[in-house]
């Protein structure tokens, strides 16, 4: 099933009467391909979830429209969308069986969809199986671990056969091993069933690590969306860059003169095409080559071996991190006794933004990620709302 | 196209079901509101209607034309009602002092001090919270009338100064302030009393607070005690009042004075509802129960 | 530190100890007491004998035959009633936004307002004078039927009236209970159910109900306790001579025993009391027996 979000736009009143509404989500257009797995991704507070609940039903646009494939379904409450959706806290009923939560939606249907009891128990363990949970059926929720409430709670949206899966932070109430393991998870059960599946993460790692795409957030207006190594290897704007990415990308003050970049008063690399201004310069830890002649200099601070690599850590005046964290390979030795710390820079992990607008400016041959039109106006009007929010 | 024209069926249904629903439930919910407020508006009319046009509506009006506050002097000139509010607020405000004293003690105790046996003590003083009442008021009213304090205000006030239940409530709340201060007092050489009186009981006020409007409204309203114990008039509290009012007060027929009355003794506790009207009803929802 | 408190700590307590001693422990000991004393004397404080006559007299008073069929009547009417409304009211109240605050103030009310002088309210509104025949029954005609006294008639008008009374007094607290019961029910579960298509009559049976059936038992207890000691919401309608009007409760019979015209026998009040109190601890048990196996967690 093909998704289109057309303009959709949701508006919650203010709290304080006075001020004007809060926008949850602002213009969202984006076409979600069929059977494929999505991760709406932003901070707390960036609107990802209205859009999930938008998408869901749960909650009405303000304007704009939502298709289902060819079908308006704007206003159509959510139990006729055929959405299953999972929460963050799994909402598994406490005083049912996993059996008896699995059955729930199954025992709504009516009419001619109704089905038998054996057709229902068919289901319900087709669902569990596929979960890898059916042989917990007679437990309660409160006798299973999170991962396994978190299995539950998927063969509980995937029984009716949904033609869209929502997931609403769907990690985050795991600990770092389980994470790790449902994470793959469910991209197998995603891939097995071939179900459009959507979900919202503040985690750049987790969306990053399975999606086919993601559509990172900001301020309830779209940042940009691609595959996620697309969006990390060409970030829109500053915000993208420094949201994607652990170690999180070094950034500085910086200045194009005459076609060079200049990071204090070391001329770091040939800016060509770039006309003179003022920069931010964001280089990604990967980004540094050591090198004792180097053109970029900082002061060194400490070295931490981490088996296969070496994060080198040091500071520099035109810095906006307190540190600069640089990765280089473990062969690098690193004279620790040294005061300062030399770099050559890798072009293509040296991205420049704008100073006023935060987008990025292409240099040296950089090639854009792929960006549709309508999208380059609303970056537009973040950047215009980024501004006015900050005073 | 054939399932877009379903679609707006279904969202039309919708949209008309969920019409329908939302009117049926305001209307019930607007009905009990009549039932829940009926009672107020009809005291508040009668007791501006004057007495001959009370009496002469055969078919009661829902209005008057010519509101009158003579049953309001009434009230206050015929029968003692000025001194039942007066009795009323000197018990409701000397039970509560004395009450809050003795409860914040003994909370501080349990909560903050170490003896032997607290446990098995504050085990027993949970078990008689499920003491009724009834049980204990026969001996009660017998004390009493041995001491000689039938008619007294001491007899009405002393009975009523412990409340195991406001002790557990106190001390549930006063357990939730973290040890660091209480060590960091000690540090400073505070003594027992001072962080009671300096840290605690500031910090409790929220609770402290509650636990005051409830007792307030308890002793407002309290009956059967003061009639078993008060069989003069002087020391009458509005319950027992409203109850002579009834009886002998102004003759039984003149029920405008009489619903004046009752306005004068429900107004100062519907204003207090509405100042702490939040703390009223979280109060309760933590479990008080009516009387 | 813990041995040099000992003392102090007993200071504190002091206060709260003397007068749970004096004014409940004691008189806890003492109604058992009084209760088989036979031919009790207040003045004399003198008594002939130990037995179980006192019982005996008061299950064979045909006015505590009656409080004990009145007040069961008011506790078996009452509190399904009052609860199945609350739930009702609450269950409406959660599923609207606008208005709710205000509807929840008037709920709670009577909560805090003097049950004797509202009774009075009640009773000029369904009592039958020579000059009118009241409100209530000027409706009733008006839908084509026969006026009654509610206060000095029949005896179903009478426990009609006390009934609607003590509902409408213990309504502000089962549905401040239950809207607080309702409130913190995770909005999930809702959630989840809306997608999955549920209905609203299976979403409350399946999934509201269970959810606060904890709260619903706890008011079940509570309403059974409190409908067992009516007597206050009797007096404000009927008067004080409750006997006369035959509608007397239990504990009304107690206070009538102990003090006013009849009384003076506190011997026969201890055992009513103590009867009272037994079939208030069984009616506990046994709800809280079937509480324990109806709730799910």
């Amino acid at each position: 099933m093909k998704i289109t979000l057309d303009h959709l736009t949701k508006k919650f009143p203010n709290r304080d009467k006075t001020k004007g509404d809060v926008t949850a989500v602002g213009d969202f257009c984006f076409d979600i391909p069929d059977g494929k797995l999505i991760g709406l991704l932003g901070p707390s507070g960036c609107g990802k979830s209205t859009t999930l609940n938008l998408i869901s039903g749960l909650e009405t646009p303000t304007s704009g429209r939502i298709f289902f494939g060819e079908d308006d379904v704007t206003k159509l409450p959510p139990e006729h969308r055929g959405i299953g959706l999972v929460f963050q806290n799994y909402a598994l009923y406490p005083h049912l069986t996993v059996r008896q939560n699995i059955l729930f939606p199954l025992q709504n249907l009516k009419g001619k969809n109704k089905l038998s009891k054996e057709q229902m128990n068919e289901k319900a363990l087709e669902a569990a199986k596929l979960v890898q949970i059916d042989e917990l059926m007679d437990r309660k929720p409160s006798e299973l671990s999170g991962g396994q409430q978190q299995r539950v709670a998927i063969a509980r949206a995937l029984v009716k056969m949904p033609r869209v899966l929502l997931l609403d932070e769907p990690l985050s109430n795991l600990d770092a091993r389980l994470r790790l393991q449902t994470r793959e998870e469910l991209r197998r059960i995603q891939q097995k069933t071939g179900i459009t599946t959507i979900f919202v993460t503040h985690d750049q790692e987790e969306a990053m690590s399975i999606s086919d795409e993601i559509v990172v957030m900001k301020s309830g207006i779209i940042q940009q969306i691609g595959k996620p190594q697309d969006v990390y290897d060409s970030p829109a704007n500053l915000f993208v860059a420094k949201f994607l990415g652990t170690p999180p990308i070094d950034v500085f003050n910086g200045t194009v003169k005459g076609g060079k970049l200049y990071i204090g008063d070391e001329a770091v690399l040939p800016a060509v095409g770039v006309e003179d201004q003022d920069v931010y310069v964001g280089i990604r830890p990967e980004g540094f080559i050591l090198n004792d002649k180097g053109a970029f200099t900082c002061q060194l601070q400490n070295v931490e071996v981490m088996g296969r690599d070496t994060s080198v850590v040091s500071t520099h005046k035109e810095s906006l991190n307190v540190t600069i964290r640089s990765i280089i390979s473990a062969e690098n030795k690193v004279d620790t006794a040294s005061k300062d710390v030399r770099f050559d820079l890798k072009p293509y992990k040296v991205f420049l933004f704008n100073k006023e607008t935060e987008k990025r400016i292409l240099f040296g041959g950089q090639l854009a990620a792929d960006v549709p039109a309508e999208m380059e106006e609303s970056l537009d009007t973040a950047a215009g709302r980024t501004d006015s929010q900050s005073k | 196209m054939a399932d877009t024209q379903n679609y707006q069926a279904i969202e039309h249904k919708a949209k008309v079901r969920s019409r329908i629903s939302q009117t049926i439930v305001h209307i019930l919910l607007a009905l009990w509101a009549v039932i829940v407020l009926f009672p107020f508006y009809w005291m508040l009319l009668t007791s501006v209607k004057s007495y001959g046009a009370y009496n002469s509506e055969y078919i009661p009006k829902f209005f008057t034309l010519s509101p009158t506050f003579q049953n309001y002097i009434d009230a206050f000139t015929t029968v003692p009602l000025g001194r039942y509010l007066l009795n009323t607020l000197i018990f409701a405000v000397v039970t509560t002092a004395i009450m809050m004293v003795v409860i914040i003690g003994a909370a501080f105790a349990f909560a903050r001090l170490d003896f032997k046996g607290k446990n098995f003590l504050f085990t027993f003083f949970l078990a008689l919270m499920m003491i009724p009442n009834e049980l204990v008021i026969i001996t009660n009213f017998q004390t009493i009338t041995h001491w000689g304090m039938r008619n007294t205000f001491l007899g009405l006030i002393l009975p009523s100064v412990t409340s195991v239940f406001y002790i557990y409530l106190l001390k549930e709340n006063f357990e939730g302030i973290p040890d660091s201060l209480y060590k960091a007092a000690k540090v400073d050489g505070t003594s027992d009393f001072k962080y009671l009186t300096r840290v605690m009981i500031p910090i409790a006020r929220p609770t402290i607070i509650t636990i005051i409007i409830l007792k307030v409204i308890e002793c407002w309203n309290s009956f059967v005690w003061p009639r078993l114990i008060t069989d003069k008039q002087e020391y009458f509290l509005v319950s027992n009042g409203i109850q002579e009012i009834r009886e002998n007060g102004f003759g039984r027929e003149n029920v405008p004075a009489m619903m004046a009355a009752v306005v004068v003794i429900s107004v100062p506790l519907i204003i207090l509802f509405l100042i702490f009207r939040k703390k009223i009803m979280a109060g309760v929802s933590r479990g008080g129960t009516k009387g | 530190m813990k041995k040099s408190n000992n003392w102090k700590a007993w200071l504190y307590l002091l206060p709260a100890l003397i007068f749970l001693g004096v004014f409940m422990i004691y008189p806890l000991i003492d109604v058992f007491v009084y209760s088989f004393q036979e031919g009790y004397n207040s003045a004399s404080q003198s008594y002939f004998g130990v037995g179980w006559y006192n019982y005996s007299y008061v299950l064979h008073d045909p006015y505590f035959l009656q409080a004990v069929k009145n007040t069961f009547l008011i506790v078996i009417i009452t509190v399904p009633i009052s609860t199945g409304l609350a739930l009702l009211l609450s269950v409406m109240l959660s599923s609207i936004k606008k208005l709710r605050q205000l509807y929840q103030t008037i709920y709670f009310l009577p909560y805090v307002t003097n049950t004797l002088a509202v009774g009075l309210v009640f009773m000029i509104l369904f009592k039958k004078t020579p000059y009118t025949d009241g409100l209530v029954n000027l409706i009733i005609k008006m839908f084509g039927g026969h006026s009654v006294d509610f206060i000095e008639g029949p005896y179903w008008a009478k426990m009609f009236v006390m009934c609607f009374y003590t509902i409408w007094v213990v309504m502000p607290f089962k549905v401040l209970i239950l809207t607080s019961a309702l409130a913190s029910v995770n909005q999930d579960y809702y959630k989840a159910a809306k997608i999955d298509g549920t209905s609203k009559w299976r979403t409350f049976t399946r999934i509201t109900l269970p959810m606060i059936s904890p709260m619903i038992f706890y008011l079940i207890i509570t309403g059974f306790i409190g409908a067992f000691k009516a007597y206050s919401d009797e007096v404000a309608i009927f008067g004080t001579n409750l006997n006369a009007a035959g509608m007397n409760t239990i504990v009304g019979y107690v206070y009538d025993m102990l003090y006013g015209d009849s009384g003076g026998f506190p011997s026969y009040a201890s055992a009513a009391a103590i009867i009272l109190f037994v079939i208030v601890l069984t009616i506990t048990v046994i709800n809280l027996m079937v509480s324990r196996r109806n709730t799910h967690y």
